[in-house]
């Protein structure tokens, strides 16, 4: 497995005119002007400096100075998706996506139920590929995710390769999750695109992993945009486990109409420099998101989360829970924005923010930030931030419970308040053995 | 069992126990009375390893070993029990998973086999019928959201799974009404055996109704000031702590 930076020339992303044309879809007119639009505002907004209020604390020049290049073909033939990390017993269709391109070899999908529709980005934008997939692509990509500051967002847009495309037509249940498995095996940015559409009163459930093999510098930019129609019950979980020496950043946009109920779990353990961010857009009224997440850094893993929850409409609810064990001399940020527009009356939302710090040279920068617009919600925000109770420790010393174990356990307790709300109990049992590492 | 000569101990600099002798043969009951900071919890918290306490001078010898030279999870292992007068709340982990735990760290320092989860469930769901606790103890997180007295039964409980050599039990009395106390001590009397010693330390004399001590000390002023047979505890009762504070045989 290669595991060193292959030789480029300049950054990908300064090569736009020489490598737009062999991206998938550029034949179609309306690629064209998506990503030629894209890149004209990554160009426009330029990378985010620490200048910039919404990234104060995380530093992406190591990132933006490297060189990396776009792989241009998919090396799977010797590969073992277990030996990365995923856990090959769990049941559900999946796509694999090796070093950002589609693997058909280690892709598995089986029989979905009539309406359910589970293939790639580059599939459906191909010359061959369903007129009707095309069509949903052009009605949905990019009209979501693609905010006007949001630099790696634009670049992702401008220079996407592949990704899940997911559509669940109306009233349609898939109980068997979906996975989008995004493995990593050499030094090279990829970026990963993915477009999920769920129909009226329609289920699904979908789980992203983000593997990388030990010691890679890979970059991951990756964009996922979800819309869940009317009634639709979305459940998806994201888990990053990059390789400690990796570069992640992602924008999870979701969009939810009328009683849509979105849940989302983010389990972030590897990266070195990680920015997460969740989108939820409450665009009708009774919709309700749980956006949960746990990020685990030692050595100088840096994991910055970002969530913004937009209630762009009256009487939703949303229940926000993020949870970060910090150890060695690792950072975290955790950036929780709320936004109660105006007319987003009996809105009801709640974030907490809870940091564990198991060493003196961890940091934590932590931030709730509500804007309230509308005179009668119900919003409330906490954060913690703490080391392991003395007292507990001692306590299951007390028992004859070794010091370190004491304080695994209790770390592991922390954790897995978050964990246990996963409701897929595979992913669930996968991350508890993780996590007990 | 246990043997402590001369034992002396501070907290941040100020002294609290000031020379101690206390000799607990193996299968004895012994009271440790006193009036409130009289050093009662300080010597308990001493005995199993608390960090907050300086030892200054003086030895306790633990079957033959020295005490205070382990660490806290050592003397578990090694057989000693503490019944905490405040048991902790631990949030996330069940009682399943920490007695599992503990017992095995117990178990592998005896040199026995570890329990798998079904092995051990058999064990601890005797141990519960013996006990009276409820079903769905084992699933519910360490003490979170229990009453006192299902707190205090859960540490006899803990007791009952150990097996331990020594039980020190610290103001287990402490906030509970007659009905859990009693509920309590007749936990302790089915753990009682003719090899198992208990350690039983109380502001007031009635837990020592229902647990019989064979010895009983007054600690007054970090010393013992009193030693005597069970009958020192009623006289206690009836007199309470002051004939001593003055300096007065009761």
């Amino acid at each position: 497995m290669p595991t060193t930076a292959p030789k480029t020339e300049a950054n990908f992303a300064q090569r736009f005119d020489e490598l737009a044309p062999q991206l998938a879809g550029w034949q179609m007119p309306w690629i064209e002007s998506l990503r030629r639009d894209a890149y004209a505002r990554l160009q426009k907004v330029g990378y985010p400096t620490a200048r910039a209020e919404d990234w104060r604390f995380t530093n992406v020049n190591p990132l933006i100075e490297k060189d990396f290049s776009l792989p241009t073909q998919v090396e799977d033939a010797t590969l073992d998706l277990a030996s990365l990390g995923f856990a090959d017993a769990i049941p559900g269709s999946r796509l694999v996506f090796v070093d950002g391109l589609a693997s058909p070899r280690l892709s598995k999908v089986g029989a979905t139920p009539k309406g359910v529709h589970v293939g790639t980005l580059s599939q459906a934008l191909a010359n061959d590929g369903s007129m009707d997939a095309a069509a949903l692509v052009q009605l949905h990509l990019g009209r979501y995710a693609d905010g006007e500051r949001l630099a790696f967002t634009a670049q992702n847009t401008a220079f996407f390769q592949d990704g899940g495309l997911i559509d669940v037509a109306d009233h349609a249940v898939i109980d068997e999750p979906i996975h989008l498995v995004f493995v990593n095996t050499a030094s090279v940015a990829t970026t990963p695109r993915n477009l999920v559409v769920v129909g009226k009163n329609a289920q699904v459930r979908i789980v992203e992993w983000h593997l990388g093999a030990a010691g890679l510098t890979n970059f991951a930019n990756a964009v996922t945009e979800v819309i869940a129609d009317e009634r639709s019950v979305v459940d998806h979980v994201k888990l990053q486990r990059e390789s400690s020496a990796a570069y992640h950043i992602a924008n999870t946009q979701v969009v939810l109409q009328a009683k849509a109920n979105f849940t989302t779990h983010y389990i972030g353990l590897g990266g070195s420099l990680v920015r997460n961010e969740v989108r939820v857009r409450f665009a009708g009224e009774h919709a309700e998101a749980t956006v949960n997440g746990l990020y685990v850094g030692e050595g100088k893993q840096h994991h910055d989360n970002h969530t913004v929850i937009d209630h762009a409409a009256p009487n939703c609810a949303s229940h926000e829970l993020y949870k970060g064990v910090l150890g060695g001399s690792s950072q975290g940020v955790f950036n929780g924005k709320i936004f109660v527009r105006k007319d987003a009356q009996k809105t009801d939302a709640k974030q907490t923010n809870k940091v564990l710090l198991l060493s003196e040279g961890a940091t934590i920068n932590t931030k709730p930030q509500l804007e309230i617009f509308a005179d009668d919600v119900k919003c409330t925000h906490g954060a913690t931030v703490g080391q392991l109770d003395e007292n507990q420790v001692y306590y299951l010393r007390s028992r004859g419970i070794g010091m370190e174990e004491a304080r695994r356990i209790l770390t592991f307790a922390f954790a897995n308040d978050v964990v246990s709300r996963i409701k897929l109990e595979p992913i669930r049992d996968e991350l508890e053995r993780l996590i007990v590492r | 069992m246990l043997t402590i000569k001369n034992l002396h101990a501070s907290v941040d600099g100020r002294e609290i126990l000031r020379g101690i002798d206390l000799d607990i043969k193996p299968g004895e009951v012994h009271a440790i009375m006193g009036p409130n900071g009289s050093g009662k919890s300080t010597l308990a918290g001493v005995l199993a390893g608390r960090d907050a306490y300086d030892v200054t001078a003086g030895e306790a010898i633990f079957e033959g070993k020295d005490l205070l030279e382990m660490d806290a999870e050592e003397r578990a292992r090694e057989g000693l029990f503490l019944a905490f007068q405040y048991p902790v709340e631990i949030p996330g982990v069940t009682n399943n998973y920490f007695l599992r735990t503990s017992l095995n760290a117990v178990r592998k320092h005896r040199g026995e086999a570890e329990l798998d989860a079904a092995a051990f469930l058999k064990l601890v769901r005797l141990k519960m019928k013996i006990l009276h606790m409820p079903e769905d103890l084992l699933k519910r997180p360490v003490n979170e959201g229990f009453s006192g007295g299902e707190k205090k039964r859960n540490e006899i409980f803990q007791m009952a799974v150990l097996e331990p050599k020594l039980a020190i039990l610290d103001e287990t009395d402490s906030g509970l009404d007659i009905d859990a106390l009693k509920a309590v001590a007749d936990g302790v009397n089915a753990l009682r055996t003719k090899d198992r010693s208990v350690l039983v330390i109380t502001h007031y004399q009635r837990l020592l109704n229902h647990i019989v001590p064979d010895k009983v000390h007054v600690l007054y002023e970090g010393r013992i000031v009193k030693s005597g047979p069970k009958e020192l505890a009623l006289e206690l009762e009836s007199y309470g702590y002051d004939p001593i504070k003055a300096g007065l045989a009761v």
